[in-house]
């Protein structure tokens, strides 16, 4: 037997022992009646997934121009004249970016306090409900209460004042943060799961060295589980630039994007504006603006952006190869993250 | 013995760094829970005057609450009845039949998927199958919701519901397609990939042995699939029921695109037409409601709304955790 069969041969235990094909003849009628709902249920999956995607690209590239990808939007009843969604992009950049600052480094640091500490025992526990609640709490409920924090009167400066002194309470930052905790329970939750799996003896080889614990987790563990940490915070910028809820609660419904004062980029976070997902609803018959077309084009160009976040997910994951349990993808394991933290 | 002297300062200073490690990472977390206890105390702070005007009557039915809304936008009190006067039952009846529904239909789906996808599906149909339905979890409710008011909800209006239909509720509301049914169909598929990466996780989880044992007793493998498979994972099929309940409950953008915005209850006893009438769920309130939050009475409305929202969604999700602790006395991790 040469090294090239061996190779060839699918690892042992990587496949559950199974027949080429089902054969259901001799199987009761009911059973048989199951068996093919099954098959009729995953096909259709497929296809509803397909006519999604297709009907998708259809109207994206019927409607999108490149002219709307580099203008900004602008209030008019006629459609030629009404802009692209230049602005709506760079929202969705800046809200995705400044959530994903905050909530990387805040995430893995629960994480490894979680996993690697944990101690006392009781405040873990509370921490990792708390946690569940917040990756279970509806997004128009964060909205809402991050439009509380936002308009208190000491945190003005990350929006705007009225003449009056009113703090707004809406702006980029506002949402950016609000953003943070929609993507922290997915960064913890990925974290975790890539620090549960490394073994013990990773550690004891460290601690041996006489490392301590926190120079192992630094050092050791933490670029060990590098393409874990990077899927979770993957997961977490799509779930960020797919909410509209938030968005549309703590920007407002302008679609400009409206600076405060003079510095460049702060002065952008501290006014409002748009991203894609708001300008898409905006401009659905939903909105005020009931431009289908845009709509479609927007949501195309979003879309694009979701598909290219699903397959950076399925490459960071399937680097270490499939996993042994019945062939699913890692990613596809993590889809309960997608939504909330619920992990092991 | 500098050496000694030496090596002892080092390991008291390092350790000292690995306690300050271990408190400030402790700390941050602190910093978080604190940050999420206050989101659930400002949420059910700033919701108190709703509830303990109208009390338990909150929840009951009574008079239109779309008027109510927009008597407290005016600032204009209904005759007769304080600014805060709310009757929340239609929101809320919209929210039980959009979720219930979507729910219910997911679960036979899901499961079926589940099986399909551990068992049945030859290796390059599930190689398929994996990504379509992470794709599925990833597109945002935006786009699914811009699909669901320009195709389904006008095909609906068009070639579903037929004229006779419309004409015989026309004096009570009109039937545009965007209604319950539009609602709970797209749902469904939101639901959908949670509820079939739980229950497959599980399931593929089931030690292979516990299957064998069974095929070798003479068991056709539907059967097997059915009593120790899907009979081991349960606790995780519960997970996945409870969990999508929870993001069901909190879907706020779609609802508010397809279910026709308006707060009105369907009574079941009509039939089919029910379904094709519209609702608002508490969440699309929510979300419809946002631009009026400078209005106290209104403000403090939309908040107990969303109380409502957080306190149901925080112990679905917290049940959903517990039930799935079940799996690992199997010794399954999913």
């Amino acid at each position: 037997m040469s090294t090239a069969q061996l190779a060839s041969a699918p690892p042992s235990g990587s496949t559950i022992a199974r027949a080429p094909r089902e054969r259901t003849n001799s199987w009761p009628l009911v059973d048989r009646v199951g068996y093919w709902l099954c098959w009729t249920v995953g096909i259709s999956l497929c296809l509803i997934a397909l006519a999604i995607v297709l009907f998708m690209l259809i109207k994206g590239i019927s409607y999108l121009r490149p002219s709307l990808l580099v203008r900004s939007p602008a209030p008019s009843q006629v459609q030629s004249q009404s802009g692209g969604f230049l602005d709506p992009i760079e929202g969705t950049l800046l809200v995705a970016g400044l959530g994903t600052v905050i909530a990387a480094p805040l995430g893995v640091a629960i994480a490894a306090w979680l996993s690697e500490y944990a101690r006392p025992a009781w405040l873990a526990r509370t921490v990792e409900s708390a946690l569940e609640i917040i990756a279970g709490a509806p997004s128009v409920v964060l909205a809402l209460f991050g439009l509380l924090i936002f308009a208190q009167n000491f945190l003005g400066f990350l929006s705007q004042r009225a003449a009056s002194g009113a703090v707004y309470g809406r702006s980029f930052f506002a949402a950016g943060a609000i953003m943070a905790v929609l993507a922290l329970p997915l960064i913890v939750g990925a974290t975790r799961e890539g620090l549960a799996q490394l073994p013990d003896r990773l550690r004891e080889a460290s601690f041996a060295l006489g490392r301590t614990r926190a120079t192992t987790i630094r050092r050791v563990l933490l670029p060990a589980i590098r393409a874990d940490i990077a899927t979770g915070t993957v997961l977490g910028m799509g779930r960020i630039i797919g909410d509209t809820a938030i968005i549309r609660i703590l920007l407002g419904a302008a679609l400009t994007i409206q600076p405060v004062g003079h510095v460049p980029l702060i002065g952008a976070l501290r006014g409002t504006g748009s991203t894609l997902t708001s300008y898409v609803y905006e401009n659905s018959p939903a909105g005020e603006g009931n431009a289908p077309q845009k709509a479609y084009a927007a949501a195309f160009v979003l879309l694009l952006i979701v598909l290219f976040l699903n397959g950076i997910v399925t490459w960071l994951t399937n680097r270490g190869g499939q996993s042994e349990r019945g062939g699913l993808s890692r990613a596809f394991r993590l889809i309960p993250y997608w939504s909330r933290l619920n992990g092991p | 013995m500098p050496s000694r002297s030496l090596s002892y300062t080092r390991r008291w200073a390092t350790g000292r760094t690995d306690r300050r490690v271990e408190r400030s990472l402790g700390a941050l977390a602190v910093v978080v829970l604190v940050f999420i206890v206050a989101i659930l105390a400002t949420v059910l702070v700033k919701a108190w005057p709703s509830f303990s005007h109208n009390g338990l009557s909150w929840f009951g039915p009574g008079g239109n609450v779309d008027t109510q809304i927009r008597a407290m936008a005016e600032s204009k009190p209904l005759p007769g009845h304080s600014i805060y006067y709310f009757r929340a039952w239609p929101l809320i009846w919209g929210t039980l039949l959009t979720t219930i529904f979507a729910v219910l239909i997911a679960l036979v789906v899901s499961i079926l998927a589940a099986i399909f996808l551990t068992e049945f599906a030859p290796p390059p149909v599930r190689r398929m199958l994996d990504p379509v339905i992470r794709l599925l979890a990833g597109v945002p409710s935006v786009i699914y919701g811009l699909i669901g008011i320009l195709v389904i909800a006008s095909y609906i209006e068009h070639h579903v519901i037929s004229e006779a239909r419309k004409a015989s509720v026309a004096y009570v509301v009109q039937l545009n397609g965007k209604d319950v049914m539009t609602a709970t169909l797209i749902l469904t598929l939101m639901i959908l990939p949670i509820m079939v990466a739980i229950t497959a996780n599980a399931m593929a989880a089931v030690p292979l042995s516990w299957r064998e044992g069974s095929l070798a007793l003479g068991v056709n493998r539907w059967r097997t699939i059915w009593r120790v498979s899907l009979r081991t994972a349960r606790p995780a099929i519960v997970a996945a029921t409870i969990l999508a309940t929870a993001r069901a409950l909190g879907e706020a953008v779609m609802l508010a695109m397809v279910s026709g915005g308006r707060g009105f209850a369907p009574n079941l006893l009509d039939g089919i037409t029910a379904l094709f009438e519209p609702v608002r769920p508490l969440a699309a309130t929510i979300f419809e409601n946002s631009e009026g939050l400078t209005i106290p009475a209104l403000a403090h409305t939309v908040y107990a709304i969303g109380a409502v929202l957080l306190v149901s969604a925080a112990l679905l999700s917290l049940s959903g955790w517990a039930s799935k602790q079940r799996l690992k006395r199997y010794g399954i991790r999913a």
